[in-house]
Parts: structure tokens; C-alpha cells; sequence
């Protein structure tokens, strides 16, 4: 298994990502990091340049897993997952 | 082919939960053949209709998915199927793409994906009515024309919500040329994903489409049963009451099986004269087959939750609730859907394991699947039960009924350890995907229920009648013949082979405290568990019907054998190497021997060692 892909790609990256927002808060996405299946499925569902996202809800501890909605969707991501999902 | 001409090949493609079984479900009401596709146990669904124009449809109900690009076994056979690639599977003529009208955009993402198949295509948007009550609104013909395709609204869950699609399909009538497979098909790449996105989002405006108001319902909802505290007391609560209901709903019509079973029994023995004959009948088969029907309203009933559950939407929030403590032994969470399955028999949990992308969660997921208490374990626990622990209340519980919730846990506690050492073999990887849609509540549909159950039914008496029916007779007849020499001072069947072959295995057996009568009723055991118990009544040489042998036989088994054996078989069937028909359907599965056989060992061997240990704690504290 390969390592991460996210530290790969950029290391030294500190934009804000999806995992910033707490309950309730919206954003919009900037860009999806990575490019494996994972990335690939987050773009197919909607986390696309400029789509609106907000957390729903998170679970306790950690806020692992999230439950996000995008363009009238809802999604429960790992944390992970929404962690390569970088916001405007 | 030319037979087959006549008959308008329809595929219904959609995301997941876009209602599109439902639609299907709709158009072809009983008239479905379940099964699977060549080589793979993806669930292939094709039902046939007929219009009043007295043409016929033959309609085929892909696995829902969000792209044309694979993740899971599941994807990729919507994706072959509609490109003409599987074996034995003639391409589709039309396709009917089922768009969730409350959540219009992904779906037109998929339609314009699907586009470029060259098909003929309809669009449907599905639940129009909840959508428009919601705000929501199109222009149709806008979007139909833009699309080049039909667009229509269909009401899956009202009698003649389908009307729409038919008549669209009767308007299309039949292709003018055979279609031909597609060779120049090209994955869509991840530009082309976002490509499509945005002229999904220009044909929706020049629609005029109004995205219909998130349901307030469904956010409040959400609120509590996605509360990290209050949704897991819930969580835990609803899964209480099934397995309460299980028990307690079952009991009056187990008993009338019971009683239908005993008095056939009796019919038999008073209309035919003694001898091997009669026995077969009234003792092997009637009795054999009758202690497994009398299952049957347990199962009903958990299947009934179990698909209420997976209709109503709650599931995925359940998946959601636990999904920290599957990934914290390396588990998807993906994997609780596919092991609350397994609760009703492990064979359909595993088989619900296709819908986890990677293949290591999955592997895992089969191999521990069979700790969830399955089914056909209950008359094995309830005999045993019934037998060793006195019917006695500690405060608010019931001593047997806390036993067996132990039995159960301890099924649950050893599934998790065992994902948690498979991760410390295969390597801790803790990228697991969950990427769950979290749809919508909706009531479950009574008519998708009926059809779900009346499967299941179907299933489980087939069961019954084929392998069941000929383990009891194989049983019967190893446990009968040959018979005693002359002179002979032991019970008939200790001559038998099953005695001989039961007294060779009790040497191994003897260290976890089983005897040759518990050897015996082992082996059939792993054909189909709940046989055990049947075989262990035919061992004591029991006579009369089926209730008799089992009330009986608890009393037998509780003056034969010590409590130290007794909590040591419990103990052994928690572990219970899995009946032969899992093993195959892994062997499916997983393409190949090493995972069931890996599977066989590991189980035998928690099953003995967790003997060995009861055996060996309940002889030094109680003697």
C-alpha cells in the first residue's frame, strides 16, 4: 500500500480543507486532491470547483465520520475522505 | 434470437435509492426471476411485462451507480450489461434511466454519461410527486429537448404511476436494427465527470428547474438519529426490538407448524404398517424437514425488519452511527449492512459484501460474517438453552433470554477481534472508504415488502425440501443400517455407521467434553446447523412427533450429559464452522479455495478452543 496520497501530492499545502468546518457551517469547494478512485467517486457525486457544501453532522469523537451535503445530496465521508476536498 | 424478437429488452439504470426497484418493481409486480449473473453472485433482477397493445417488455434491473466507471462488482455490471460485454446477456435495446426527481442534478450527470452509449434512452423522473410538493419544478420539454431524449414523471408508489413510462415505451416500439455491442466505448475521464456536472447544471437552468426544498422532516429527523449519543441509544434500542420481536412474534405460529408437523407425522404412522418404510417417512423426513420449517416465522419476521429497514433509509444512518467502531478494527463501515444481514443467515450478508470497493474490507467482511448469529443456530441455542439454564429472573431479565443475548454478543464481541487481528496480519490500512448517500426517509412500501418476503419465503422452503430433506434421509438411513449383529447387547444404533464413525471422532472430541451421540449430530450440523438438533433426537433413538422429540430430548440431554458439556456445545456453536452452503458461496465469491478454507480452520479452531475453555472453567467451579 502506497502511502497517502494527500502528503504526497502536496506536503507543504495548508489550504482550508472540508475538515475545518464545524455543524452547520457551508463552503464551497475549491478542488478535489489526488487523483484515485476515491477523488474520483467525491467529484462524481458532486464535490465539484464552486459546488456548495455544508456539514450536517459529525460523529463523536473526532468527527469521524462527517455527513456532508452537497447539490442536494447527503454523504457520509470519513474523515479521510473529505479531507482531500480543499474549500474556497 | 428470433423467438426472442417479439420482446422489447428494457435496463433500468439509476443512482442507488433512486426508486428505481420500485419503478420495476411496479411495471412487473411478481413476475420477476432472481438470479445471478454468469461467474459473479452480482443479484441479476429481470421481470416481463406486457402492454395492452399486447407487447411484450423484458425488463432488467441494473445495480444502481453513480458513473459509468466502476468502484465496486456491482458497478461494473451495470456498466457491461449496458455495453453489451457479458456472456449469455444480449445488450439492451432501450434504457429507461430512473432519475430521483427530489434529487434531479446527479442523475442527469448520469443520463448524459449514459447518452453516449447510443442507446435509445428514456428519462424518468421518479418520486415527481414528493418532489413538486417540495417546490420542485421543470420544463420538460425544455429538458427533453435539450437532452434528446423522452423525459416523463413517474409515481413508483402509486397503482398506475407507471402508466407514463409504458406508454413512452410503446410510443419507441421496437429497434429497427439489432444493436451491436460497443467497441469504441471510452471511460469517462475525471474531466469529462466535472465536464458533464456543469452541462447537467446548463440544462437545469434552461429548464427552469427549482431544486425542491430539503424535506424539514428529514433534517429534524437527521438531528436525532444522527446524534452521536441519542442516535446510538436509538440505534441500539431498534436492534433490541427486533431480536425481541424475533422471538416473541414467532411463538404462536411455531407452535401451529409444530402441531401441523406432529399430527402429519401421526397420520403416517397410523396409515402405514411398521416397518423401515414408515420410519423414513414419519421419523426421518417429516420430523427432519418439520423441525426447520418450524424456523420459518422467525425468519419472516427478521426479514422483515431487516428490508423495512433497508427501504425506509435508515440504514445507511446506522452504518454511519457505527462506522468508528468497524473502522477501529479495520473494518468499512460499509460492512455493518451486509453483517446485520448475516443475522438471518450469512450466505445473503455475504453476498451483500459486493457493495465494498476494496477488496481487502471485503475479504474480511465474508471471514466474519459467519459470527453473526445466524438463524438456523436459534433451535441448536434454544434446545441447549432449555436443557442447562434453569428458567429463573435475575432482576428484570429472564435467565435464558439473558444467556442467549449473551450467546449473541459473544457472536459480535469475537467478530470484531477477528477483524481486529486480520488487520494486525494483513497490515493496518486505514484508508477504509465509507462515502455512503445518506438518502431520504420514506415509509417502506407494503407492496415492495410482500415481494421481498415472498422471496425469502420462496428461498427457505426450497431449502427445506432439497438439501435438507436429503440430509435427514441420509441420516436416517447412516444412523438405521447396518443393523445390530444377533445377540447384540447395545442400543441398535451403536452398530450403525453413524455410531461407528461418532465413537472414532468422540477421541478427538473427548477433551472439550462431547460424546459420540454429540459427535454424530456434529456432521450433518455442518450441512445446515439447525440439523443438530433434528439429529440428536433420531441418536437417542426418540420416537414420536416432532414436539416430543424436542421437550423430550432437553430433558435426555440435561440427565446424560453434565452442565459442563451442555454450556461447552453453546459455546462450540458460537464458533460453529459454518454450514456447507456459506463455504461455497465464498469459494463464489472470493474466487478460489483459500479464503473458505481459511474460513473452515480458524472457525473450528475458536469453536474448540472456546469448548475446551468452557468445558474446562465450568468442571473446576462447579464440579
Amino acid at each position: 500500500m502506497s502511502s497517502d496520497p494527500l502528503s504526497a501530492a502536496a506536503p507543504s499545502d495548508s489550504r482550508r480543507r472540508l475538515t475545518a468546518l464545524a455543524v452547520g457551517e457551508r463552503a464551497r469547494v475549491d478542488v478535489v486532491l489526488a487523483d484515485d478512485s476515491i477523488s474520483r467517486r467525491l467529484l462524481e457525486v458532486g464535490f465539484i470547483p464552486g459546488a456548495a457544501i455544508e456539514v450536517v453532522a459529525s460523529m463523536w469523537p473526532a468527527a469521524d465520520p462527517l455527513a456532508i451535503r452537497v447539490g442536494g445530496s447527503t454523504f457520509a465521508l470519513r474523515r479521510h475522505e473529505a479531507e482531500r476536498v480543499v474549500i474556497a | 434470437m428470433s423467438a426472442e424478437t417479439a420482446e422489447l429488452r428494457v435496463a433500468f439504470v439509476g443512482l442507488p435509492n433512486c426508486g428505481k426497484t420500485a419503478l420495476f418493481n411496479r411495471l412487473t409486480g411478481s413476475r420477476q426471476k432472481v438470479a445471478n449473473y454468469p461467474g459473479v453472485t452480482v443479484e441479476r433482477k429481470e421481470g416481463v411485462f406486457a402492454a395492452s397493445s399486447g407487447r411484450r417488455y423484458r425488463l432488467l434491473d441494473l445495480p444502481g451507480t453513480y458513473s459509468l466507471k466502476p468502484t465496486t462488482l456491482d458497478e461494473a455490471i451495470t456498466r457491461d450489461v449496458a455495453l453489451g460485454r457479458v456472456a449469455n446477456e444480449p445488450r439492451p435495446e432501450t434504457i429507461v434511466l430512473v432519475a430521483d426527481a427530489t434529487h434531479l442534478p446527479l442523475s442527469l450527470r448520469l443520463a448524459l454519461e449514459v447518452r453516449r452509449l447510443g442507446l435509445p434512452m428514456v428519462v424518468v423522473l421518479n418520486m415527481s410527486d414528493i418532489a413538486r410538493r417540495r417546490g420542485f419544478a421543470i420544463d420538460r420539454d425544455v429538458l427533453s429537448r435539450e437532452l434528446g431524449a423522452p423525459v416523463i414523471e413517474t409515481i413508483a408508489t402509486r397503482s398506475g404511476g407507471a402508466d407514463a413510462l409504458i406508454a413512452e415505451l410503446e410510443r419507441l416500439g421496437m429497434p429497427e436494427h439489432p444493436v451491436a455491442p460497443v467497441t469504441a466505448w471510452q471511460e469517462p475521464t475525471a474531466a469529462e465527470v466535472t465536464a458533464t456536472h456543469i452541462e447537467a447544471g446548463r440544462l437545469l437552468g434552461l429548464a427552469g428547474y427549482r431544486e425542491p426544498a430539503r424535506s424539514r422532516t428529514v433534517a429534524v429527523a437527521d438531528r436525532i438519529l444522527m446524534n452521536p449519543f441519542a442516535g446510538m441509544v436509538i440505534l441500539a434500542t431498534l436492534l433490541f426490538f427486533v431480536f425481541q420481536a424475533v422471538f416473541s412474534w414467532a411463538a404462536w405460529p411455531m407452535d401451529l407448524i409444530d402441531a401441523g408437523v406432529g399430527a402429519l407425522a401421526d397420520l403416517v404412522r397410523g396409515a402405514l404398517p411398521d416397518g423401515p418404510f414408515r420410519s423414513l417417512l414419519a421419523d426421518g423426513v417429516i420430523a427432519g424437514v418439520g423441525s426447520v420449517i418450524v424456523f420459518l416465522p422467525q425468519i419472516v419476521i427478521l426479514f422483515a425488519f431487516i428490508l423495512a429497514l433497508e427501504d425506509s433509509g435508515y440504514l445507511p444512518r446506522a452504518a454511519y452511527l457505527l462506522d468508528r467502531v468497524m473502522g477501529s478494527v479495520g473494518l468499512s463501515g460499509r460492512a455493518f449492512i451486509p453483517l446485520l444481514s448475516s443475522f438471518a443467515c450469512a450466505i445473503p450478508g455475504i453476498m451483500a459484501t459486493r457493495t465494498i470497493p476494496q477488496l481487502r474490507d471485503r475479504i474480511v467482511t465474508i471471514l466474519v460474517a459467519p459470527l453473526m448469529t445466524c438463524s438456523a443456530r436459534l433451535p441448536v441455542y434454544a434446545l441447549l438453552i432449555a436443557a442447562f439454564i434453569p428458567q429463573r429472573d435475575i432482576g428484570i431479565f429472564n435467565l435464558q433470554g439473558l444467556v442467549l443475548f449473551i450467546l449473541y454478543f459473544a457472536g459480535v464481541a469475537s467478530a470484531l477481534l477477528v477483524a481486529w487481528v486480520a488487520k494486525l496480519i494483513a497490515g493496518g490500512q486505514n484508508n477504509h472508504l465509507l462515502m455512503l448517500e445518506l438518502p431520504d426517509y420514506q415509509w417502506p412500501s407494503l407492496r415492495n415488502l410482500a415481494l421481498g418476503l415472498w422471496e425469502k419465503t420462496r428461498v427457505f422452503l426450497a431449502r427445506a425440501g432439497g438439501i435438507i430433506l436429503a440430509l435427514m434421509v441420509l441420516l436416517w438411513f447412516l444412523s438405521t443400517y447396518p443393523a445390530p449383529p444377533v445377540g447384540a447387547t447395545g442400543a441398535a444404533i451403536e452398530y450403525s455407521f453413524a455410531g461407528q464413525l461418532g465413537k472414532a471422532l468422540a477421541v478427538v472430541l473427548a477433551p472439550i467434553g462431547f460424546n459420540w451421540q454429540i459427535a454424530i449430530a456434529l456432521i450433518p450440523g455442518l450441512a445446515a446447523r439447525e440439523v443438530a438438533v433434528g439429529a440428536l433426537g433420531t441418536v437417542y433413538a426418540l420416537s414420536g412427533d416432532e414436539e416430543a422429540v424436542t421437550t423430550a430430548l432437553s430433558s435426555v440431554i440435561a440427565n446424560e450429559w453434565g452442565l459442563a458439556t451442555g454450556l461447552a456445545l453453546l459455546a462450540w456453536y458460537v464458533f460453529a464452522p459454518q454450514c456447507l452452503a456459506t463455504l461455497a458461496v465464498v469459494r463464489r465469491e472470493t474466487n478460489g479455495w483459500r479464503y473458505p478454507l481459511l474460513m473452515l480452520v480458524y472457525l473450528f479452531a475458536l469453536a474448540y478452543l472456546a469448548a475446551f475453555v468452557t468445558y474446562r472453567v465450568t468442571l473446576a467451579v462447579a464440579g
